[in-house]
């Protein structure tokens, strides 16, 4: 199973690759969205992409709409880890295709749970 | 804590709720005391359970069970058991009850709401037939302290973090600040009461479901065994009992016979 994690934060992405790792998940990691689609790009298979939404350069659901227009993809799961919790701009990433919301602050609980929950890879 | 006071609170705890502490619960039982003796204004345990012991059951002695209960919950518990609602219970019950259009539910041990909320937002959203329906929820628990904060329907960034789907938060709550309010529309439809499940219940109308999950696992055999009998004659020959993922119905009351659906047991009179 692979995972790419997307954050402008080296030490939220260790964060999420110190929860996602012991799950049996390869990780890549990536700083912006921009950063984010060239190492999709270069991966093979890839069951979940975590990614932050305020970024840099491209910011998360920018990057959400790329991944969610290339057909090829359509069974990654996909969830934002994020401060957001306007509902109108939530309502937006869903429609553009995130599966789930992590929001910061949160336990590995939380993050375990929900990717169980949206069934991204078997764990 | 001092044993002899350990062993006081347990009996206190054990006949007013029929939670049953285990020798090991005595840190339990010290590290949920120790904020409330405090809150209540005694210097620690001791002096708190010297008073509890100088009178008769009172206030301080409800907050002392309450404190001691369990509170535990979460947005779809276990998904499966609302799978098999949505799927295959509900529909095979609404169908068997348009004549009388009348629909009652019965969450029993409810905590602060998120699983008779779950209910209120399953029926909302897929059975919408039910909006001229008499559909009842009603919810009940034995600590006045989490049923009101199911009834005010409020939830903390964690509590909404747990099994709600986001569609479902964003349609069904309302953003207030750091917390998410659950719509007077969904809120309406659950009836909030007190309840002890070892006293005498009051009258209560012939159930179709029961959802008594994840509270028996604290009571004795006899205890389990009396409050199963006591919902077996509230239900509906057709009704469907939901017990916790770690409960059963089987050697307690043979009444029931277990039905797998959907990955999960529910439990049907025979
Ligand atoms: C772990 S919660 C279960 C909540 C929910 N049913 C679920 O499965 O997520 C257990 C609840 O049982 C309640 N409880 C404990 N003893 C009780 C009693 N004797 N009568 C009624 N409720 C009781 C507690 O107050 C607590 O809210």
């Amino acid at each position: 199973m692979n995972a790419l994690i997307i954050d402008d934060s080296r030490a939220m992405r260790r964060v999420l690759r110190r929860i996602v790792e012991p799950l049996g998940f390869a990780v890549t990691e990536a700083g912006d969205g921009r950063e984010g689609l060239s190492q999709l790009r270069a991966m093979e298979a890839v069951d979940l992409i975590l990614v932050d939404w305020n970024m840099p350069v491209m910011n998360g659901i920018e990057f959400v709409h790329a991944v969610r227009a290339d057909t090829k993809r359509r069974d990654l799961k996909l969830v934002m880890v994020t401060t957001e919790t306007e509902p109108m701009k939530m309502a937006r990433a869903l429609m553009a295709g995130v599966d789930e919301f992590v929001m910061k602050p949160f336990t590995s609980d939380i993050l375990v749970d929900k990717l169980r929950l949206i069934g991204a890879g078997t764990f | 804590m001092d044993v002899q006071d350990f062993n006081f609170v347990r009996e206190m705890v054990r006949s007013r709720s029929a939670i049953v502490l285990e020798d090991e619960k005595n840190y339990l039982v010290e590290s949920r005391l120790q904020p409330l003796a405090r809150r209540e204004g005694f210097v620690g345990i001791a002096e708190l359970v010297t008073k509890l012991r100088s009178n008769g059951f009172s206030p301080l002695h409800g907050k002392v069970v309450e404190a001691m209960t369990t509170n535990e919950t979460s947005f779809y518990r276990d998904v499966q058991p609302f799978e098999a609602l949505r799927k295959v219970i509900l529909p095979e019950l609404i169908a068997k009850r348009t004549g009388t259009k009348q629909l009652c539910i019965w969450c029993a041990a409810s905590s602060t709401g998120q699983e008779p909320y779950s209910l209120a937002m399953l029926l909302r959203e897929h059975f919408t037939g039910l909006a001229t329906w008499d559909v009842k929820i009603l919810a009940t628990d034995l600590s006045t302290q989490v049923l009101e904060k199911a009834r005010a329907g409020c939830f903390n960034q964690i509590e909404i973090s747990r099994g709600l789907p986001p569609p479902l938060l964003l349609k069904y709550f309302d953003r207030q600040g750091p917390t998410w309010q659950i719509k007077e529309s969904i809120r309406q439809m659950i009836d909030f009461r007190p309840l002890n499940l070892i006293d005498s219940w009051p009258a209560m109308t012939t159930m179709d479901i029961v959802l008594i999950r994840n509270v028996l696992i604290y009571f004795d055999v006899q205890t389990r065994k009396t409050i199963l009998g006591k919902i077996r004659k509230l239900m509906r020959p057709d009704g469907v009992l939901f017990l916790g993922s770690a409960e059963s119905t089987v050697n307690l009351d043979d009444a029931f016979g277990r039905v797998e659906v959907e990955r999960t047991s529910v439990y049907r009179l025979r």
